[in-house]
């Protein structure tokens, strides 16, 4: 019987010829990550495990992206505990304020994260790296110390479905207009426990940044992790990145599949998620007139080069409208660094955008632009629930980049179209 | 969280209760159970956190606890108090960081239906019963796999890698 690339990834992290979905088993973790909102956690179980070392100070990677720099004194004082706890460990991959980036935007760069691994992370976003052919998948702080301290996990081998994308996108179509059309389709809980394949030839086409935004969004349908084949995109994507050689798995043609899905997503139109579920998705032609107050462009789902290009291609010479807030938050100080080079720092700023430091801040009400009972944000972020960016009578519309730099233009939700043309 | 026999009384929600109004991420620079608990669901049912009392439970409908990997969820439910949550399905971090932190979890779809907010509730934890005593009607949940089982009777993942490492 043939194997899903998940299954394969696993049944070599677990030292066994074979799994089957369903089976529970122990396996051998080739990153372990954690952030200051659960590294603090992760750190108090580590040590009433009775923990005393770290089982390789390579292979854990501390970020402090979502409060940092701290927004207050608790937050100042959980990533000096990380900061400390770092420095004891002699960790490797410890991240100042000034170097650090947002955790999945971050790694990646960093070429910490390659095909065939086994990563997880005390963060629910670290599906991520799927878009590289990772098993990748998060978890809670404590399930994080048991990786710290054995390097091990325990782990259900998910049943895998196959999402195959058909068709050419159309200009402003990308990677999160595709996640937010499918988790629309399957529902939240539509790939609860499961992994997500994603194949076809749009995904072939899509960028390495579409696919790692797709892969992002695997556990808003509630998936354990999203996966990609490794193509030759992603391998010229790591070769100046990679610091580890790396193993490339792929599905077997007789793999077996619990589900599977093809979309034609040839004709499909830039896609919004309204209020309060990634699911209530709907396309932009059917948004009708949504004012806005603050739009936010970045995260670890949109906070790539790519999304950013997006951004600036809209925003050039164009201003946003006088009654919007405007955030874009980079992934990482490189792309950052990259934006001023090319110009985009001064589009950002001359149209009246904010340009922030990478954080996670805005993305959960943390900080740098939490809203008001009654204010709308658009935001290229993965959630909207209620509460999510800050009061609970406030409203996050879910889009991808272009969306939300034409909405930060005309104050109300808005096709890229109107704005661009074509 | 085995031969425990617990009661209390039913609140009644929908489905996906997601982590960020389990407890919104304002909060999360606390890592106290009982601070966090203070904040328990406090965007969903502002009434909730004053009259929720010692062993009550939380009856949800499918996918609880969908959203981010914070494990300051379930800690914020155990620090409110509440004794055990039923739920018609659970997303899979939310579950997985239950087990660990020994927060009781059922998932029993039956149950849900039947249950109404304010009902009272009796759960055999160890049988995985839960009889409903408003309504006179008993269900049986899912049973737990047997590695599960190990982890919960040691009280959480903390005692389970403490003997893994010959603590």
């Amino acid at each position: 019987m043939g194997k899903t690339i998940t299954e394969k990834i696993l049944a070599w992290h677990a030292g066994r010829d074979e799994v089957r979905p369903g089976e529970l088993l122990g396996a051998r973790v080739d990153l372990a990550l954690a952030n200051d909102i659960t590294a603090p956690l992760a750190i108090e179980a580590f040590r009433a495990m009775g923990a005393e070392r770290v089982f390789d100070p390579s292979r854990v990677a501390l970020v402090p992206d979502h409060f940092a720099p701290a927004r207050d004194i608790p937050a100042a004082e959980n990533c000096a505990l990380i900061r400390d706890f770092a420095r004891q460990q002699g960790l490797e991959h410890y991240y100042e304020v000034g170097r650090v980036g947002i955790e999945h935007v971050l790694l990646p760069e960093e070429g910490l994260v390659l095909p065939g691994e086994l990563i997880v992370g005390a963060d629910s976003h670290t599906c991520t790296y799927g878009a590289l052919g990772a098993f990748s998948t998060g978890m809670g702080s404590t399930d994080l110390a048991m990786a710290m301290a054995l390097g091990e996990v325990w782990l259900r081998v998910p049943e895998s479905m196959r999402l195959r994308y058909e068709g050419e996108l159309k200009p402003w179509i990308g990677g999160k207009d595709l996640i937010l059309h499918t988790i629309g389709s399957i529902g939240v809980d539509g790939a609860r426990y499961r992994a997500m394949e994603f194949c076809g030839p749009a995904i072939d086409a899509l960028s390495m940044e579409g696919r790692f935004t797709m892969a992002n969004m695997a556990v808003e349908a509630g998936a354990k992790n999203g996966i990609f084949a490794v193509d030759a995109k992603t391998r010229a994507w790591l070769e100046k990145r990679a610091r580890r050689d790396y193993r490339a798995f792929e599905s077997d043609p007789d793999a077996v599949y619990e589900e599977e899905i093809t979309f034609d997503v040839g004709a499909l139109e830039p896609q919004v998620a309204f209020p309060h579920l990634p699911s209530n998705v709907r396309p932009i032609s059917q948004a009708g007139e949504v004012k806005i107050d603050q739009v936010v462009i970045g995260s670890c789902t949109n906070g790539w080069l790519e999304d950013m290009e997006t951004a600036a291609g809209i925003l050039e010479g164009r201003e946003v409208h006088p009654h919007v807030r405007t955030i874009i938050f980079p992934g990482t100080p490189r792309i950052k660094l990259e934006m001023i080079r090319r110009g985009w720092m001064e589009t950002f700023i001359r149209a009246g955008a904010v340009v922030s430091t990478p954080t996670c801040g805005p993305c959960l009400g943390g900080h740098m632009g939490v809203i008001a009972a009654g204010e709308r944000a658009v935001s290229t972020t993965n959630r909207n629930f209620v509460g999510r960016m800050g009061h609970k009578e406030g409203e996050v519309y879910l889009a991808g980049p272009a969306v939300a730099a034409a909405s930060a233009v005309t104050g109300r939700l808005t096709d890229p179209r109107e704005v661009m043309g074509g | 969280m085995s031969g425990m026999i617990l009661e209390g009384k039913a609140w009644r929600y929908g489905r996906d209760v997601d982590t960020d109004v389990i407890i919104p991420a304002r909060y999360l620079t606390l890592t106290d159970p009982a601070e966090l608990g203070a904040h328990c669901l406090e965007d969903l049912d502002p009434g909730f956190r004053r009259r929720v009392r010692k062993g009550d439970f939380i009856v949800a409908e499918e996918n609880f606890g969908s959203g981010s990997s914070r494990e300051h969820a379930p800690l914020a439910i155990r620090g409110c108090g509440v004794s055990c949550v039923i739920a018609s399905s659970f997303a899979r971090i939310f579950y997985r960081n239950a087990i660990n932190v020994g927060l009781p979890i059922l998932e029993c779809p039956r149950a849900v239906d039947d249950i109404g907010g304010g009902d009272h509730l009796r759960v055999d934890l160890e049988r995985g019963m839960v009889e409903n005593l408003s309504t006179g009607n008993t269900f049986e949940a899912q049973p737990f796999p047997d590695f599960m089982r190990e982890i919960i009777s040691l009280g959480g993942l903390v005692e389970y890698v403490r003997k893994r490492l010959g603590k």
